[in-house]
């Protein structure tokens, strides 16, 4: 399994799945930041965009449907939605109205996390005091155990998130290698990355090995990026989190420490009890523990397309629906 | 030219009432700068004559920000038109021109644009021959919006259509994808990244019928891959034609810096617009020669064939990629947005 949807977008848009031989299948990976963000909290976006509140999102999060509509949709409908880039710029977004609250959907995995802290640090140290962000941070280790223990899943190795590596280093990998004897190799997003990271893990596993390997040496270190790390540290505590089409992991998220309450847009508006039931006939949650392939899905290429999505994995870029919709052979759902 | 007639440093609601304000915000720099006999007749439209066939084609211009590396919303709204009358096989010969002007815009910008319009129009070869100015409220648009509407003469060799194209012709591209695209998003509020990325807009009806002076017939098809991009472009040819588009990863030119910042915005090349870039299907026969024709234009330097047309997986655009697999290349559903890592 790789468990990052950029992997997975790469392996498809490569045709690397199909020159891949026979015995060596990769399942693709819950690491679509925007695929496993609960639908409540995008109703919770979604209120807060229509009470006024100018809400910043990442470009990816806009299509996503929430119960009833997306952010897009609420755009369109004269909310003050604005796409960012960097988190930064929504603290300077919020100097310049003053009368105005901002928020920041601060969504994502490992890899989004220090920027997004860093703008409540930024935002605490000008005493930019009308600026919050709607945390939905989820982290890799616990969901890569949730995924093993789920008796449905049949993972030989892992192909380790790159980018989330490049952060928080692969020390924690160890004890996940060892407590069920799994390859684990970190690796980049590139065609050459991929080959060269399935290469390392099917040695691995005709040797009897379980290690943690590092293909993306170029880029990850053991110890990570530390000023990152302790960025995330002084903003974020480790705390329960609900994944999308999973459910909830304990300790598998980022939520505000205590002291930094007043940046939690959930706890300043009040909007903590949004709770909305997912689509039935989505198989999100399976498709994110990888037991099925998108085009496995009934509804893949019929009523769920990227114009009229059924859930997040058909929307976002990283999602693994949307990867063989777009270059896989979409019109031969048969296949 | 200038501003010190009108009295005001912006535009306001008076400019488009179509009184005293109107008139001298026209005297003193649309007809002042686009005089040309139709115009100058200042009658409501303008009656022109044509040889033979005529092409006409009408395009909108609502870019944002309204000055970009490379350009501006004015020679913008100038390239996007002639070039839609150049891909019909056509020579663009007049321009329509419709303001629709935001009140606050700094009369001084909107100088810029206009001579910029003037500047692109004289290249192209294009006069301006009939416009309108209209003025809304501040908040109900964004500084300026320009309708441009082409008319170009057939060329008496062209036979551009569609269904002409068939199993083993050629693709030819003439230059660098996305640099348009990749030029704007760099400077989007809330984008803003450090780069040198220009826009490629410009006109390219001049090298287009030097090409149908060589080449008439065996020239199937122009199209310019503006929003939606090529992967756009040739998911619309494949199944209109009811024919297979292959294309090859290796072959597709694009800058490194752009091919860069695409990466880091997670966007792909393919789906990204040009506004200086055309691609033609012709005969398989003369491709050599076409692709030699292009290269020698400056305009056309870095020009390739990219693909050809296949009776294989019909309405489908295949791409051979970098490492050696295939993948499907769909149309653009939606706009692109920048991915969150």
């Amino acid at each position: 399994m790789e468990i990052c949807g950029g992997q997975t977008h790469s392996l498809v848009k490569n045709g690397i799945i199909d020159l891949l031989p026979e015995k060596v299948r990769m399942i693709h990976g819950p690491g679509c930041p925007v695929c496993v963000t609960p639908l409540n909290l995008i109703d919770k976006a979604i209120e807060l965009l229509e009470n006024g509140i100018i809400v910043c999102s990442f470009g990816d999060m806009i299509r996503v449907p929430g119960s009833k509509k997306s952010l897009q949709e609420a755009k369109a409908n004269g909310g003050d939605l604005r796409i960012l880039y960097s988190p930064l710029e929504a603290v300077n977004i919020a100097k310049q109205n003053p009368d105005k609250e901002v928020v920041f959907f601060a969504v994502g995995f490992e890899t989004t996390a220090p920027a997004n802290a860093l703008s409540v640090l930024h935002a605490q140290k000008e005493n930019v005091t009308n600026y919050s962000i709607l945390v939905s941070h989820v982290l890799v280790p616990p969901a890569m155990e949730a995924i093993l223990d789920d008796e449905f899943s049949s993972i030989d190795a892992f192909l380790g998130a790159g980018h989330v590596c490049a952060i928080m280093g692969y020390k924690e990998y160890y004890p996940l290698a060892k407590k069920y004897k799994i390859p684990i190799v970190i690796t980049g997003f590139e065609p050459l990355d991929l080959v060269q990271g399935i290469l390392f893990a099917v040695k691995q596993l005709e040797n009897g090995e379980h290690k943690v390997e590092n293909q993306y040496s170029r880029i990850v270190k053991e110890e990570g990026n530390l000023a990152a790390i302790k960025v995330i540290q002084t903003v974020f505590e480790v705390g329960d989190r609900e994944w999308r089409g999973i459910g909830k992991i304990p300790n598998s998220g980022y939520q505000l420490r205590k002291e930094l309450e007043s940046f939690d847009a959930e706890k300043k508006f009040g909007i903590g009890n949004i709770k909305v039931p997912e689509n039935a006939l989505c198989i999100a949650g399976e498709i994110l523990k990888g037991i099925k392939k998108p085009n496995q899905c009934s509804q893949f290429g019929k009523t769920c397309t990227p114009v009229n999505p059924l859930g997040a994995p058909m929307v976002s870029s990283e999602g693994a629906c949307a990867a063989y919709y777009h270059y896989s052979d979409n019109l031969m759902t048969s296949k | 030219m200038g501003k010190e007639n009108l009295g005001f440093d912006t535009i306001n609601l008076g400019h488009g009432s179509g009184g005293i304000m109107t008139r001298d915000l026209l005297d003193s720099i649309i007809f002042k700068t686009f005089s040309n006999p139709y115009l100058d007749a200042k009658h409501d439209g303008s009656i022109v004559k044509f040889k033979g066939k005529v092409a006409i084609s009408t395009d909108s211009f609502v870019i944002s920000p309204v000055f970009f590396k490379g350009g501006n919303i004015g020679n913008l709204a100038v390239h996007g038109t002639v070039n839609d009358v150049a891909m019909c096989g056509a020579i663009p010969k007049y321009l329509s021109l419709a303001f629709i002007i935001e009140e606050g815009l700094r009369i001084d910008d909107f100088i810029i644009i206009v001579n910029s319009i003037k500047k692109a129009a004289d290249i192209s070869g294009v006069q301006i021959i009939t416009g309108d100015t209209k003025v809304v409220e501040r908040g109900k648009g964004d500084q300026i919006f320009i309708n441009t509407t082409g008319f170009g003469e057939v060329h008496p060799k062209a036979n551009i259509d569609v269904n002409r194209i068939k199993a083993g012709d050629k693709i030819i591209i003439n230059g660098n994808l996305a640099q348009h695209g990749m030029a704007i998003m760099s400077q989007r509020e809330g984008l803003e990244f450090e780069t040198t990325i220009e826009s490629d807009s410009t006109n390219l009806n001049f090298l287009v019928s030097d090409l149908l002076d060589e080449f008439g017939e065996d020239i199937h098809l122009f199209r310019d891959p503006t929003r939606g991009g090529l992967a756009s472009v040739l998911s619309e040819i494949a199944t209109d034609i009811n024919l297979g588009v292959e294309i090859f990863e290796n072959r597709i030119p694009l800058e490194k810096q752009v091919a860069a910042a695409c990466e880091i915005l997670g966007l792909d090349p393919l789906y990204v617009a040009n506004e200086g870039v055309f691609l033609t299907i012709i005969d398989s026969a003369i491709a050599d020669q076409v692709l030699k024709k292009i290269k020698a234009d400056i305009k056309g330097t870095n020009a390739v064939c990219i693909g050809e047309i296949t009776s294989e997986h019909p309405n489908k655009v295949l791409m051979h990629s970098l490492i050696g697999g295939k993948r499907i290349v769909s149309p653009l559903i939606g706009e692109q947005l920048p991915r969150i890592c």
